[in-house]
């Protein structure tokens, strides 16, 4: 089936939670709703499965008017971020329940939960109530339970948000590969750009109620087309840099003027910012055509094999990322070096503007 | 501020008369607590951490072992006896009162002079970026922001032994906690307090401590600097837990300064005089170290290839009974599913028996895979 929103909007008062809203989702495709809290992704999420009638635009499913059509006579199975069982039951009943809901033969019940419990590997537990399981097995009760009810679209909120780095890890391997076998319409809702990265499919960018961008997800992080698609899809936060372009040269946010170099020489006079994540701008010597601004550490922040060290550069405060971990002291002296050729130049209205124009054309030529 | 050590601190749950090993939920340890570092205790659910914090403030009396602040026996003392400060999961703060009355509160209790604590409250308040809001009332400000308050107000008082933080940042949005573990991290150089942080987040314990315990099933299994943590896991669990992926393990055979996996033959970075020839041992390398090659290295059979943005890692499987482990794709190196090969840095490869990292004789200079 396929599941379209053609110009959908929800408004709770004068406020407009959602505005404008077309997408087209297909059978069996991964579709990844990116953004921060608050961003409308639940609200979203809620229209497409019925609990919410959206107050503009259509929803069709198969080609049929589905607007308003309460939740009970579609065909949705949703998870949330907080895990939500029935206490008293068991594991078992639990993943059952929607089948005895359905009013399913025994048979085909006992079939389908023992399915789900071993791909959830769960079958130890089937016996035990829910409070008597860890976060990570309550959680994927509750996404057996969506599992074995081979909706048509399932739809995950944040679904691994509340659990231990590590079982997230083990949990987002499985996820898509488990749902893809129904051919559910998949819709994952995260606030985290790697995460949208591992699921892969297509990712909308959501930031207040709107679509920013929407395609295939590495497209998506390498050509954001918008300041708001590419601060949604950056973690750590994207760098930012004011700049004016008058001739060959360029006057920086803080007053530094440079001459107008590589692809930032193709930009006509006026008002830009320069949008840039941690890996393109690094500390000492990187080699290569950089760009040198003096600051001050603020703090490093070791994640792994990776140090975010966080300059103070006058203009700002960048996230200069550096391989190993490195111990920069608050306070001291470094230089942030900044790959010009991986800043993404944004016009002031805030769209992406291609610095010389072939650039872009070529680039969209290219399969993402 | 205090030294706080611990001496076979250690805690079981229940009535203990014949215990094994297994009823611990805190395995005894001895521990110092330096005046003035930060710390973070970093493990899974049910490691135990909580557990020792809570021995620490007072909230659980251990089953055994002694607990000192400086030369001071506190192990039976109620928590308000202990001189401590908490931050807690969620924020505890008086509604009603203003941000910098609550910020104040801890010092009024104490009796304060009012200079003073105008003076203390309007440092922290900064720290945390808190100042416009000092002359605002708690009440509907956003869970974060209270939250913020929380924190000033664990940090507010200069006279205590220690402060205690229990997964501080868990109501905290995401976007968020990049900035306030930074925060936390100046406030602890700018206070010179010693400072505990449960946590079950890597990304938090090693930008905030100078060493990180390393809990799992109710024991420290290291304690050690970030950079330890990651070069050098002196247990397998410390290899999976730090590093995101973790660290990789594969089943081999120790043949001289080599290791045979599958047949296959790894280059080792030291001698391990301690292993008989043969020995079953796991090999621990860490994604970062086990590199994409075109030419060198071990054949394998490449997956599948996760695109973080950032960087590539190929999910590859080596050898006759196909050990899965993942490998670091070089940048703009061109690689597809299929066969593939990986080199490993010889330094950077460990040896674990019994989980337990065995110590070489290194060489002087890492040969190349």
């Amino acid at each position: 089936m396929s599941l379209v929103l053609d110009h959908i909007g929800y408004r709770r008062g004068d406020e407009a939670l959602i505005a404008d809203v077309s997408l087209e989702l297909a059978r069996g495709s991964m579709n990844v709703l990116l953004g921060p809290t608050l961003a409308g992704k639940t609200t979203l999420m809620r229209l497409m499965a019925g609990l919410d009638r959206p107050t503009s635009g259509r929803l069709i499913e198969d080609g049929t008017d589905v607007t308003g059509v309460p939740v009970k006579d579609r065909s949705v199975a949703m998870v949330y971020q907080q895990f939500v069982n029935y206490p008293t039951l068991s594991v078992y009943e639990n993943i059952a329940s929607p089948l005895r809901v359905q009013r399913l033969p025994r048979s085909e019940i006992e079939a389908r939960v023992a399915r789900a419990a071993k791909l959830m590997r769960l079958e130890p537990m089937l016996q035990r109530t829910p409070g008597q399981l860890s976060g990570g097995q309550q959680q994927r009760t509750a996404l057996a339970r969506a599992l074995v009810k081979q909706a048509r679209l399932v739809l995950l909120d944040e679904p691994l948000a509340n659990l231990d780095y590590k079982l997230r890890e083990e949990l987002r391997e499985e996820l898509p590969r488990l749902f893809a076998e129904t051919g559910a319409i998949l819709v994952y809702a995260t606030t985290e750009p790697t995460e949208a990265l591992l699921l892969r499919g297509r990712t909308a960018t959501l930031w207040q109620g709107r679509i920013t961008q929407l395609g295939p997800t590495a497209q998506v992080y390498r050509e954001p087309e918008s300041l708001d698609a590419a601060r949604v899809f950056s973690d750590p936060p994207l760098n930012e840099l004011a700049l004016r372009k008058s001739g060959t040269e360029m006057m920086l946010a803080g007053g530094r003027v440079i001459p107008a170099v590589g692809a930032l020489s193709g930009l006509p006079d006026g008002e830009f910012r320069l949008g840039f994540r941690s890996d393109a701008v690094t500390l000492g010597d990187a080699g290569g055509d950089r760009l040198g601004f003096p600051g001050v550490v603020a703090v490093t922040e070791i994640s792994g094999s990776e140090s975010f060290v966080h300059v103070d550069v006058g203009a700002g405060t960048w996230v200069c990322l550096v391989e190993g971990l490195h111990g920069y002291e608050p306070g001291d002296r470094a230089e942030a070096r900044l790959d010009l050729s991986r800043a993404f130049v944004f016009a002031a209205d805030g769209r992406r503007v291609s610095a010389d124009a072939p650039a872009p054309a070529l680039r969209q030529s290219v399969p993402a | 501020m205090a030294q706080i050590t611990l001496e076979g601190i250690g805690h079981a749950y229940g009535s203990g008369a014949a215990r094994s090993g297994t009823d611990y939920a805190l395995k005894p340890l001895h521990h110092v607590w330096e005046a003035g570092r930060a710390y973070a205790l970093l493990g899974p659910s049910g490691c135990g951490k909580t557990t020792l914090l809570n021995i620490i403030s007072g909230l659980v009396i251990p089953s055994e072992g002694r607990l000192l602040f400086d030369d001071r026996d506190v192990t039976r003392l109620p928590t308000e006896q202990r001189n401590i400060a908490q931050v807690f999961q969620f924020p505890v703060i008086y509604d009603t009162m203003t941000v910098a009355e609550n910020l104040a509160f801890p010092l009024k209790n104490r009796g304060m002079a009012k200079p003073l604590i105008d003076r203390r409250v309007g440092e922290i308040a900064a720290m945390l970026d808190l100042t416009p809001h000092l002359g605002r009332r708690a009440r509907g400000l956003t869970a974060d922001a209270k939250q913020k308050i929380s924190l000033g107000r664990g940090l507010v008082r200069s006279d205590v032994s220690a402060v205690l933080f229990d997964e501080p940042l868990t109501v905290i949005d995401p976007a968020l906690k990049w900035e306030l573990r930074s925060k936390l991290k100046v406030v602890h150089r700018a206070l010179d307090l010693l400072m505990i942080y449960v946590t079950h987040d890597q990304v938090e314990a090693l930008t905030f401590a100078d060493k990180v315990v390393v809990m799992n099933d109710g024991r420290a299994v290291q304690i050690g600097t970030p950079a330890e943590l990651f070069e050098t896991p002196e247990h397998t669990f410390v290899g999976y837990f730090i590093g995101s992926p973790g660290m990789n393990l594969l089943r081999g055979e120790i043949a001289g300064t080599e290791v045979r996996v599958d047949g296959q033959v790894i280059p080792l970075g030291a001698a391990y005089p301690g292993l008989r020839p043969g020995q079953e041992v796991k090999v621990g390398i860490r994604p970062d170290y086990a590199v994409l090659s075109e030419t060198g290295g071990l054949p394998v059979d490449i997956r599948r290839i996760d695109d973080l943005g950032r960087k590539r890692l190929a999910h590859v499987a080596l050898g006759e009974n196909r050990q899965t482990l993942v490998a670091t794709v070089p940048h703009g190196m061109s690689v597809e599913t299929g066969p593939g090969r990986v080199s490993f840095d010889p330094a950077r490869t460990h040896l674990y028996v019994d989980e337990r990292r065995v110590h070489g004789d290194s060489f002087s200079r890492g040969r190349a895979a």
